[in-house]
């Protein structure tokens, strides 16, 4: 099987995944769960960190790479962290 | 660095996925809602470790410059940010996800052309990443103007919007197949901006009451712009959670178009509330037929009550009034009354946004009820207070089949003995439909903000007590 079929088969089966884990979210947890998408989806960081440290690479793609990377990690950081904090609330009033 | 073998790597992928989709599991209740946040936070350092660890990553300088400068403002901002400004940072960081996908689309081209490596199909695939990733950046960028006040949250529609949007489409598609066939550096670029532009297109009619819907799409597109950056690079974990993420804010945005009643095609391509009116002052609403009540009015009857019902809406979250609320059920409480928070799913400016505001207030999450819970609860209700929502409580989405909500899912305020309504003016809500509730005999508004009004409410049962 060609390399974009196996992954076309990944995604069409992660999608389902994703359709029954997210159906099964609390009402009460829509923020989170979108800040903690977001910060998932900073996953793009791994296709910024191959173009920037490339063997080789071109000055303009390293600098776009930087850029990328610069980005994608304000996702990471700042979606994890402030996820982090709206559920440290929720969790507070368990008590 | 020590170097790990591309199938370690694969394996390493596979946990980081694994990891990310219990994380999103955790989220199903409040008590493993952290945890899922700490086992995403475990994949997302697994995914970049691994990745630095491959064979493909050779220099790192500029990388540990890029996550160094990224994390510091990350972090800081993530500290900061006040949970009312939850759906800015949101569409805020939507729009730097599109921007880094194309970016990376962009860097990979260069390196695979560099390379020799350009066939049709990476091609084809580079081109979907950049327009979901452009789309997703100028559409968060206008979602963000909007939420933050600098764009006007009034859908700007003109004629020959739909016409324009789909031409544009039609053009990027067409430059993005010239692009593929013919390797042009010119065709990329063209197709690049005109992504950007439909962007921007496609969000700016979209009215502020329909952010909830666009805030989830936009949280859908970072997704797939990730999944297509994956296709691109072949990387298996970034289709999975691209995919993932993609879904959930599919979902999101299905949930909130149902609670409002509408299709998403109707949201996307709608343009709702156009006829909104500027605002009269009170003078006008007396005119109207609305009665004003004082604070003393509302005290008196709710510190008798058996059960008050508190319905928060955007103004709340403008006003920072959800402190007050925490003091004003503490006041009730203590007199004796059932104190409840009623939540409609499309109150706020994104799902779930007065749940967190209240959750920042330390309400127990046992007096916030979800509408369908709450709904039978209003007819035994002594008191209603409406806190700076309207559309969510506007009988007329149930009995006036003339008025543009009709058939939307709405707390039934009005159904409550006394029902008081927290307003800064006569001024329709965000739809700028007309709030049949303020008209009905029951109802009393009281012209305020929403955090004096409150507190004065608190300072009045204080007073009281001594």
């Amino acid at each position: 099987m060609p390399e974009t079929l196996v992954a076309l088969y990944i995604f069409v089966l992660s999608c389902f995944i994703g359709y029954w884990v997210i159906w099964g979210v609390t009402p009460s947890l829509h923020t989170p769960l979108i800040a903690l998408t977001n910060a998932i989806s900073g996953i793009v960081i791994v296709g910024a960190l191959l173009v920037t440290g490339l063997e080789g690479v071109g000055t303009t793609a390293e600098i776009i790479g930087f850029f990328a990377v610069l980005l994608a990690s304000i996702n990471v950081f700042g979606g994890f962290l402030v996820t982090n904090r709206m559920l440290a609330m929720f969790n507070k009033k368990k008590r | 660095m020590m170097e790990i073998s591309a199938n370690v790597q694969a394996i390493a992928y596979l946990v980081s996925a694994i990891l990310f989709i219990l994380a999103l599991k955790g989220l199903t209740h409040p008590a493993s809602a952290r945890r899922g946040n700490y086992l995403a936070m475990a994949g997302m350092a697994i995914a970049i470790v691994a990745t630095l660890m491959g064979s493909e990553v050779r220099s790192y300088g500029f990388i540990l410059a890029g996550v160094v400068v990224g994390g510091v403002i990350g972090t800081v901002i993530a500290m900061r940010i006040q949970m009312t400004a939850m759906p800015q940072l949101v569409a805020a960081l939507h729009s730097f996800v599109g921007m880094a996908a194309v970016l990376v689309a962009i860097g990979t081209f260069l390196n695979k052309q560099a390379d020799g490596l350009l066939n049709g199909v990476l091609m084809g695939e580079l081109s979907a990443g950049i327009i979901i990733g452009a789309i997703t950046f100028s559409g968060s960028v206008i979602a963000f103007g909007k939420l933050q006040g600098i764009i006007s949250g009034r859908p700007v529609q003109f004629k020959g919007q739909h016409l324009l949007n789909a031409l544009l489409a039609i053009a990027t598609i067409g430059f993005a197949v010239h692009f593929a066939l013919t390797e042009s550096t010119v065709s990329l670029a063209i197709m690049t901006l005109l992504a950007f532009i439909l962007g921007f297109t496609l969000i700016i009619p979209i009215g502020g009451a329909d952010m909830p819907v666009i805030v989830s799409m936009l949280n859908s597109y970072s997704g797939w712009a990730a999944a297509a950056t994956g296709f691109t690079l072949q990387n298996n974990l970034l289709i999975i959670v691209g995919a993932l993420v993609g879904f959930s804010g599919a979902i999101l945005s299905l949930i909130m178009c149902r609670a409002m009643n509408r299709s998403i095609f109707n949201v996307v391509f709608g343009g709702f509330g156009t006829a909104a009116v500027e605002g009269d002052g009170v003078a006008d609403a007396a005119q109207k037929g609305v009665k004003s009540a004082a604070i003393e009015d509302a005290i008196y009857w709710m510190e008798d009550a058996n059960k008050v019902i508190i319905i928060p809406g955007y103004g709340m979250a403008v006003a920072q009034a959800q402190h007050s609320m925490k003091e004003l059920m503490e006041q009730l409480e203590a007199r004796g009354v059932e104190v409840k928070f009623a939540i409609h799913p499309v109150a706020g400016r994104m799902p779930g946004h007065m749940n967190v505001l209240l959750a920042e207030a330390d309400i127990p999450y046992e007096n916030v009820v979800e509408m369908d819970e709450i709904n039978p609860e209003f007819a035994t209700a002594d008191v209603v207070l409406v806190v700076g929502a309207n559309d969510v409580v506007n009988p007329a989405a149930k009995d006036d089949p003339t008025s543009p909500i009709y058939g939307m899912p709405v707390l039934d305020a009005g159904k409550a003995h006394h029902v008081f309504v927290i307003k800064r003016s006569m001024r329709p809500g965000y739809s700028g439909i007309e709030n049949r509730l303020y008209y009905q005999d029951n109802t009393s508004l009281i012209f305020g903000d929403a955090k004096d009004v409150s507190e004065g409410m608190v300072n009045q049962l204080k007073g009281a007590a001594h």
